[in-house]
């Protein structure tokens, strides 16, 4: 299994992208003297999963939540379908690292609460909650509290609540930065296996590099200090084969201990 | 808050209210709220008057004693409360009571005990102040974190040392917020003190402004008060504000 | 180790006094309320002491003080002393609460309400209120409004402030979450920030009800006495201590009972520690 590595200048507007659902444009971001991102140009193609990496300070969260429309840029203009966006929108959703779920509802609430925000009537908000929390393995948990809950189960919350809504784009920042080692595998393959069931695009934001290897069709690169795309890579790997065959695959190390080096001297 | 893209720093909205309260003086809406101008004339003139200037001996004298019980005992008590776990639960239930209990009803059996004079006052300072410095002394103790301890034996401290040199220290920051609370709290004890007492200090001043209706001196006796009891606490905040560098990081 | 040394009888008292010691330091580990109890046994002991000796022709027995505060009780007139001075109580702390609550929350979700009213709260809350109080007879006489109105006075800064350091201290991840959903500015209050905020809130209130307590006998102190503070100074002016000392420590005791009640009901039903989810 061979992969391929591409080596993309920053400023090409023409990233090769398909079907771009998502494309940014010279998107700066600067907190006072800070500059977090610079001149970013980047387009996400439509139903497949592309992973922002890099070390910290690099702007990979900035970025996602730019593109969520919770931050705003300081310059450059954030296009989704087409249309440009400036703030939140039913066509993204977002996953949280620290889950973000309400304390004080239920499992069944929190997953809805997309849906009830948007004044969907309750029967209707359960059945379609009802079929998520099936989906991310939650049945018979419905009426359990937050604090009831492991990390990892929180965060499936989470994530069901982001697909109840429907939208065409989920972000999701470092999801399972929170969650225990075991559960981060488990979650890695049943992400995929959701990535296969629906048509949607993923947007990930990830500091380790085997999970973004792991996940992703389309690895972006950036580089910290200031925040800028420096690669995009785009791991050919065979994923019919069972996880563990995976993680073994000669074209997964390859791309993994290559990412490794190139950004071995930020740890330094 | 900012206004046309200036930034206008919070304490400036009292400027605002007593721009406000003059304006309402003027207009003779009630006895009760004179102008502000008239105030701050009756102000100066007031702190010229020797009536003024004894009243004030008697209530800082009273003050400053109470204070000084009220710290010399409480902070002792409070680092006993968190270093031993006898004497905490022991007094646990009683500090516990009176750091929210209205104190004031206990100040006419001082009147009884001490006497209508300064001692009562002193005392009643005393009561006001000194269970939130032991509360909060004690909290300095207690969040004290483990591995400094354990630090400090490991190299060799004994106990009197350990406890100078890292106990009193780590749990300073809880104890200067302590002292700051208990300034406040001490401030209202000596003015319901001297109030509830009335022939003495300031307590005297009010009850004879009120009785021949000279509101501005009245107003001006009261904003003399709160503006020395918001300049204590800023001036220990100030100096916990020096030490703050290590309060968060000590966990 | 000496009383196994020590023959016979001499031997047995001070195992069976060693025993009884371990003994009792076992039950006073397990029921901590013991400790309570024994600081309360401690606390009479020493109040009788100091009322027998005397240290003071006005200070009362603890025994004396005990039987006038049970002669009151089934009297009644400690009961509808209660019922008089707990009106202005209750009724300022309500409107206090409302208005409080009502106000902190704007101050929380307002810069230009928080830079407005916030230093006035911080300065009132500080500020020594007691001189103030006798300033509402001026205007209100002597009745329920008086000290209903000085019950405000004291409850309402301390309310207005919890709420909006309440607001102020809202879970943002939980704020971003909802703006992310495209939650209105409405939902965000009411869904969010209000649920997330009422713990504090809450704890606010229960400091409120404290400041009430205090309100209400600088009330009864200083602009006329009904209820407990007539009982005070009635048996004061009779030089009957021991009723009057009863009198205070029940207000004491009873402005305890009603906070520690308070906290028992927040730890219940509103769970602040299971907050950080």
């Amino acid at each position: 299994m061979s992969n391929t590595v591409r080596a993309e200048s920053a400023h090409a507007l023409d990233t090769g992208v398909g079907d771009a659902v998502v494309e940014v444009t010279g998107i700066c971001k600067t907190y006072g003297d800070v500059e977090a991102l610079r001149n970013v140009d980047l387009g996400f193609e439509r139903g497949k999963l592309t992973t922002l990496l890099g070390p910290s300070g690099c702007g990979k969260t900035t970025l996602l939540k730019i593109i969520a429309g919770l931050v705003p840029a300081t310059a450059g203009q954030v296009r989704v379908n087409g249309r440009v966006v400036t703030g939140p929108g039913p066509e993204r959703a977002f996953v949280f690292q620290d889950f973000a779920l309400m304390p004080w509802a239920t499992v069944m609430r929190n997953v809805a609460f997309g849906l009830e925000l948007r004044g969907v009537g309750q029967a209707e908000r359960r059945r379609v909650a009802q079929r998520y929390i099936d989906e991310v393995g939650l049945s018979g948990f419905e009426e359990k509290y937050p604090h009831e809950l492991s990390g990892g189960m929180k965060q499936r919350v989470g994530i069901a609540r982001a697909f109840a809504v429907n939208a065409d784009v989920l972000l999701l920042d470092e999801p399972f930065s929170a969650v225990d080692e075991q559960n981060r595998r488990k979650f890695q393959e049943d992400l995929l296996r959701l990535v296969a069931l629906q048509n949607k695009t993923f947007l990930f934001v990830t500091h380790s590099i085997e999970e973004a290897v792991y996940v992703s069709d389309r690895i972006v690169l950036l580089s910290p200090r200031p925040g800028r795309v420096s690669r995009i890579i785009d791991p050919k790997i065979d994923r019919s084969t069972t996880p563990d065959e995976i993680r073994r695959d000669p074209g997964y190390l390859d791309t993994v201990e290559e990412i490794w080096h190139g950004l071995r001297h930020y740890a330094e | 808050m900012t206004l046309f893209g200036i930034r206008i720093p919070m304490m400036a909205s009292l400027i605002v209210w007593a721009l406000l309260w003059e304006i309402v003086g003027r207009m003779d809406l009630i006895f009760l709220i004179p102008p502000m101008s008239d105030i701050l004339q009756a102000g100066l003139r007031l702190v010229q008057s020797q009536s003024w200037q004894n009243a004030s001996i008697i209530t800082v004298r009273s003050f400053v004693i109470g204070m000084a019980f009220a710290i010399g005992v409480g902070v002792p008590l409070g680092i006993l409360m968190g270093l031993f776990k006898s004497v905490d639960r022991l007094m646990a239930l009683w500090v516990n009571m009176f750091v929210s209990a209205p104190l004031s009803a206990l100040v006419p059996v001082l009147m009884i005990l001490f006497g209508l004079g300064e001692t009562t006052v002193i005392v009643t300072v005393f009561l006001f102040a000194v269970w939130i410095i032991v509360l909060d002394a004690r909290a300095g103790v207690m969040q004290v974190p483990r591995s400094l301890f354990e630090m400090g034996r490991s190299y060799g401290a004994g106990p009197w040392t350990l406890f100078r040199k890292i106990v009193l220290l780590s749990a300073l920051p809880e104890i200067l917020a302590g002292i700051r609370i208990g300034l406040i709290r001490g401030v209202k004890g000596v003015v319901i003190g001297q109030i509830l007492v009335s022939i003495i200090g300031y307590g005297e001043l009010f009850e004879s402004f009120s009785r021949n209706f000279e509101m501005a001196s009245f107003w001006a006796l009261t904003i003399i008060l709160f503006a020395a009891a918001m300049l204590l606490s800023a001036i220990v905040e100030h100096f916990e504000s020096r030490i703050e560098y290590y309060a968060g990081a000590r966990s | 180790m000496t009383s196994y040394t020590k023959t016979g009888e001499a031997g047995g008292v001070h195992r069976a006094l060693d025993d009884l010691l371990r003994g009792m330091g076992r039950v006073f580990d397990r029921v901590p309320a013991l400790w309570s109890v024994a600081s309360l046994a401690v606390l009479c002991t020493a109040w009788q002491i100091a009322g027998l000796v005397p240290i003071s022709f006005a200070f009362p027995t603890f025994t004396d003080t005990f039987a006038a505060f049970l002669q009151m009780l089934f009297d009644g007139s400690l009961v509808y002393a209660f019922f008089i001075t707990l009106q202005p109580l209750v009724l300022g702390v309500a409107i206090s609460a409302t208005l409080g609550v009502g106000l902190g929350v704007l101050m929380g979700l307002s810069p230009k309400a928080e830079w407005f009213f916030a230093p006035v709260f911080i300065v009132l809350q500080a500020a020594p209120m007691a001189a103030l109080v006798p300033l509402v007879t001026f205007v209100y006489g002597i009745g329920l409004t008086a000290k209903t109105l000085a019950v405000i006075m004291l409850a309402l800064p301390v309310i207005a402030l919890n709420s909006y350091k309440a607001v102020r201290h809202v879970n943002p991840s939980l704020v971003a979450m909802c703006r992310s959903f495209q939650g209105t500015r409405m939902q965000r209050v009411f869904k969010i920030i209000i649920p997330d905020a009422s713990p504090v809130i809450f704890a606010g209130l229960r400091l409120g009800v404290a400041a009430g307590y205090i309100g209400v006998m600088l009330a009864e102190l200083l602009i006329t006495p009904t209820g407990i503070g007539d009982l005070i100074t009635y048996h004061r002016s009779v030089a009957d201590y021991a009723h009057m000392y009863a009198a205070v420590a029940s207000i004491i005791v009873l402005s305890m009972l009603t906070l520690v009640a308070l906290q028992r009901i927040e730890t219940r039903y509103l769970r602040p520690e299971r907050r950080s989810a």
